[in-house]
């Protein structure tokens, strides 16, 4: 992708300058996937294929975001991994909570109905 | 910290220009390494870690905090939902409008979600102006911004009244199903929108100085700064929609 990173006047900040076109692509992407994923609700998908299109349309719309508008894309591999690591330590505990969860789910089921 | 002078090539400490430095010593500016080399280099000691502005650094680690504060709450809601008996109310039809009589399901969240899109469109444009030094424009494309903002927060408080005053939705329960459904609807959509709010001020007050020249010795990276909050919220509101409101 064709983009200017650094302006001659301050080689250490990186301008982030790219073209306008670009911007409006993704923008236009995003407001595709929205509507695909409205659509997953309004035509009543549900199991495993609500779940598998949830979940895509949210990681692709999230993933443009941060790359593009938030200019991960075009950042130092220093300040991308000090930012997009540690968020995986809440899957961490997304894990624990899901596993706790259906714990509590199972006892309550069990005992107090 | 305060600004940094900038180092020019050539002249950081106890390395400069030799034709072939080791990765640790490798100068800044143009000859900046990139990849896992690149990393290593820009971890070594001796030297600023983020080759950013101080500013922009900060506002990645407020983000990054932030990102920890709505994944907490992701995280409960998971928990409360998955371990309730009681079935949960059908977000579809709890949020539905009707449009001639017919319930449209999740129009008004669906409506929401298109105008944080734009706004944050509106504001990787007036980024883009703030670099090419047209300050006007620039100003311009954050108070339209704002105003989507605005649009946003008042698109919410209406669905708030809506829940509270017809469907009878209360932090400790709901005609519907599950009574966690009105505090962790509360507690998410109402921190989300606190942060819009907060980024409508925020904007306003950028875009304000900007028209009035307190930015103008600089790169005008203060509007990518701004613009990365905004973002933000435009990126918490899509796992709002997506786990809240879809699932």
């Amino acid at each position: 992708m064709e983009h200017v990173a650094t302006p001659a006047s301050a080689p250490q900040q990186h301008a982030q300058q790219h073209p306008i076109g670009l911007y409006f692509k993704i923008w236009g992407l995003l407001f595709v996937l929205s509507t695909l994923s409205y659509l997953v609700d309004y035509f009543h998908f549900q199991g495993g294929l609500r779940w598998t299109l949830i979940l895509l349309f949210m990681m692709l719309k999230a993933g443009l975001i941060v790359a593009v508008f938030m200019h991960m894309a075009w950042e130092r591999m220093a300040l991308v991994c000090a930012i997009l690591i540690p968020p995986g330590a809440l899957m961490v505990l997304v894990g624990l909570m899901a596993s706790e969860a259906n714990y509590t789910n199972l006892t309550r089921l069990l005992f107090f109905r | 910290m305060t600004d940094m002078p900038l180092d020019p090539p050539g002249a950081v400490a106890g390395g400069g220009r030799s034709p072939a430095p080791p990765a640790h010593a490798a100068p800044h500016g143009d000859g900046q390494v990139a990849g896992l080399r690149g990393l290593v280099a820009d971890w070594s000691g001796d030297q600023q870690t983020f080759q950013v502005a101080w500013g922009k650094a900060m506002m990645w680690i407020f983000l990054l905090s932030d990102t920890f504060i709505f994944g907490s709450f992701l995280t409960g809601y998971m928990t409360v939902r998955t371990s309730t008996t009681v079935p949960w109310p059908n977000p579809s039809e709890v949020f539905a409008l009707n449009i001639g009589g017919k319930p449209v399901p999740l129009l008004l969240i669906a409506v929401m979600t298109f105008i944080l899109i734009s706004s944050s469109g509106t504001m990787a444009m007036a980024v883009n102006c703030a670099y090419r030094r047209d300050k006007v424009t620039a100003a311009k494309l954050m108070f339209v911004t704002a105003a989507f903002g605005a649009m946003f927060v008042s698109m919410q408080a209406f669905e708030w009244t809506k829940l509270i005053m017809d469907e009878g939705v209360r932090p400790w329960g709901n005609p519907m199903g599950a009574a966690q459904f009105g505090s962790v609807f509360f507690m998410v959509t109402g921190f989300h929108g606190l942060h819009v709010t907060a980024g409508v001020i925020y904007l306003s007050v950028v875009a304000l100085r900007l028209l009035a020249g307190k930015y103008d010795r600089g790169n005008f990276q203060i509007v990518e700064i701004a613009g990365l909050y905004w973002h933000f919220v435009d990126l918490v509101w899509v796992f709002i929609f997506a786990l809240f409101y879809l699932w």
